[in-house]
């Protein structure tokens, strides 16, 4: 069985979204994301500064097995992007709710968040695919 | 229900990620198939390779009938033990399968030939037996491991028997020995030393479990892949297949052409598809971020400003290299470099023969 953390918020495309003390949020993939995808070999990141539309394709995820587009899961603008995944994309398989994130969020809109799904109603997801 | 080997709960007990593997449940990794990657390049790891298929051919007219079925030339063989790397051709020239033979006696031969294929395979050596009056016997009970890497021998050594490794001291690559209940053989598919070992079913998981204790690693379908690909080997199916002669599929080494009155099943049509000039299998290294993918299209254009168009038939990340290669079936007028279409966009890969690593090294 996948961890999914209970404080967490997530997509059904597998993003999950984590607030930060400074109102902000961060965004990476979920494990069973990384799961399905196998050992990460390259991320692509958004530019800190970009305005991302919640749904906007803004990064990928390329493993020895496939590339997988991630999507915003809000609306906002990039202050963040995590850079050790340059050099180390393995983090997204070591540790995807911690050293593996991918960008940090200033939200526009925060009734975005309510379009996110809670812990239970992920693993609802995953339990359909 | 899936096959499985004899091997299935060992895979589990290593925490196997199992897939299916045409019809087998097999391991694809045991949690990282590039740590497993980089412990056959560096060190030492294992294959479970029992779904592959040996088969005997036995029989007064073994070697006439082989050197008619093959389309590499079995007579080549001259010392016991010695084994061969060839395509299986139909009449047209389409590659059936590609296989190793290996030379025991004149008149007995054994024969690994690939899972995927198996049932085709079998109906087309028995088909083309009957004339030959030879036996071909299927070697089900036989499981497989390969013991792959620069420490692959000595490691294996460890659990061999005193006979075994007098038996296996000095053997040349791709040869194959009988020691007690062991049939070794220093072949592969990774580009690293090693032993492709027979071993009757009932001790496959115990030998499974001294080469663990003796420090091999297990590796799956994953690296098993990416090893391949890096040491520029095929994988039927997909860099070939029937409708693709050996010539369009980098197999051109693997046609033994003299003698010139020894008929294969193929030569007529090879021999046309020679003259006439065929497609060709190129590797393709990209040094920037992607990864380069079965079926992405490759562009080039020719000294005649003619624009041509080519097909990746393996891609995948180079772990050792540390970014992408692939294999492309092109026209033959390629030169040194070309474009792949990969997610809506051009990007620039260089040409080169179909080798990237051999022996944990950069081989191009």
């Amino acid at each position: 069985m996948s961890d999914i953390p209970n404080e967490l918020l997530y997509t059904a495309s597998h993003e999950w979204v984590r607030k930060e003390a400074d109102g902000s949020y961060t965004v990476g993939i979920t494990e069973h994301a990384q799961e399905l995808l196998g050992d990460m070999v390259f991320v692509e990141l958004p530019e800190v500064g970009d305005t991302l539309s919640a749904g906007d394709d803004c990064a990928v995820a390329e493993s020895v097995k496939a590339a997988s587009d991630i999507y915003a899961p809000i609306s906002g603008e990039v202050i963040a992007v995590n850079e050790a995944l340059e050099d180390s994309p393995e983090l997204v398989n070591s540790e995807p709710y911690a050293d593996g994130w991918f960008f940090r969020v200033k939200p526009t809109d925060d009734g975005d968040l309510e379009n996110l799904l809670d812990a239970e109603a992920y693993q609802a997801v995953i339990d359909e695919e | 229900m899936a096959n499985k080997t004899v091997l299935y709960q060992k895979h589990l007990e290593a925490n196997a990620k199992m897939v299916d593997f045409h019809g087998w449940d097999m391991p694809l990794n045991y949690g990282s198939q590039i740590e497993e990657h980089h412990a056959v390049r560096q060190d030492a790891g294992m294959f479970d390779v029992s779904h592959m298929t040996v088969v005997d051919i036995e029989g007064d007219n073994a070697k006439a009938f082989l050197r008619y079925l093959l389309a590499n030339d079995v007579d080549k063989l001259k010392v016991s033990g010695k084994a061969l790397y060839s395509g299986m051709l139909n009449e047209t020239a389409g590659v059936i399968d590609d296989l190793i033979t290996y030379y025991l006696t004149d008149t007995y031969y054994r024969v690994v030939v690939n899972s995927a294929t198996r049932e085709k395979d079998l109906a087309w050596i028995n088909k083309q037996a009957e004339a030959f009056g030879v036996s071909v016997i299927e070697r089900p009970q036989l499981a497989m491991i390969a013991v792959q890497g620069p420490n692959a021998k000595a490691k294996a050594a460890t659990v061999f028997t005193e006979a075994q490794n007098a038996a296996v001291e000095g053997m040349k690559p791709f040869f194959g020995v009988q020691a007690g209940t062991l049939f070794i053989a220093t072949t592969g598919y990774t580009g690293e030393a090693g032993y492709e070992i027979m071993v009757p079913e009932d001790d496959a998981p115990a030998l499974w479990q001294a080469l663990l204790e003796a420090g091999v690693k297990p590796a799956g379908l994953g690296a098993r892949d990416t090893l391949r690909l890096e040491a520029g080997m095929n994988l039927y199916g997909q860099d070939m297949d029937e409708t693709i002669n050996p010539l369009a599929a980098n197999m051109g080494w693997t046609i033994a052409w003299e003698p010139s009155d020894r008929d294969f099943i193929g030569r007529a049509a090879l021999t046309e598809l020679k003259a006439a000039g065929t497609e060709k299998l190129v590797g393709l290294v990209m040094e920037q971020k992607g990864v380069l993918r079965h079926d992405m299209p490759v562009y080039f254009t020719d000294a005649n400003g003619v624009e041509h168009t080519g097909v990746i038939t393996s891609g995948t990340f180079s772990p050792t290299l540390g970014y992408s290669i692939a294999m492309a079936r092109v026209p033959n007028a390629i030169g040194d470099s070309a474009e792949v279409e990969m997610r809506k966009k051009r990007v620039a890969v260089k040409v080169i023969a179909p080798s990237f690593v051999r022996n944990g090294k950069q081989a191009f």
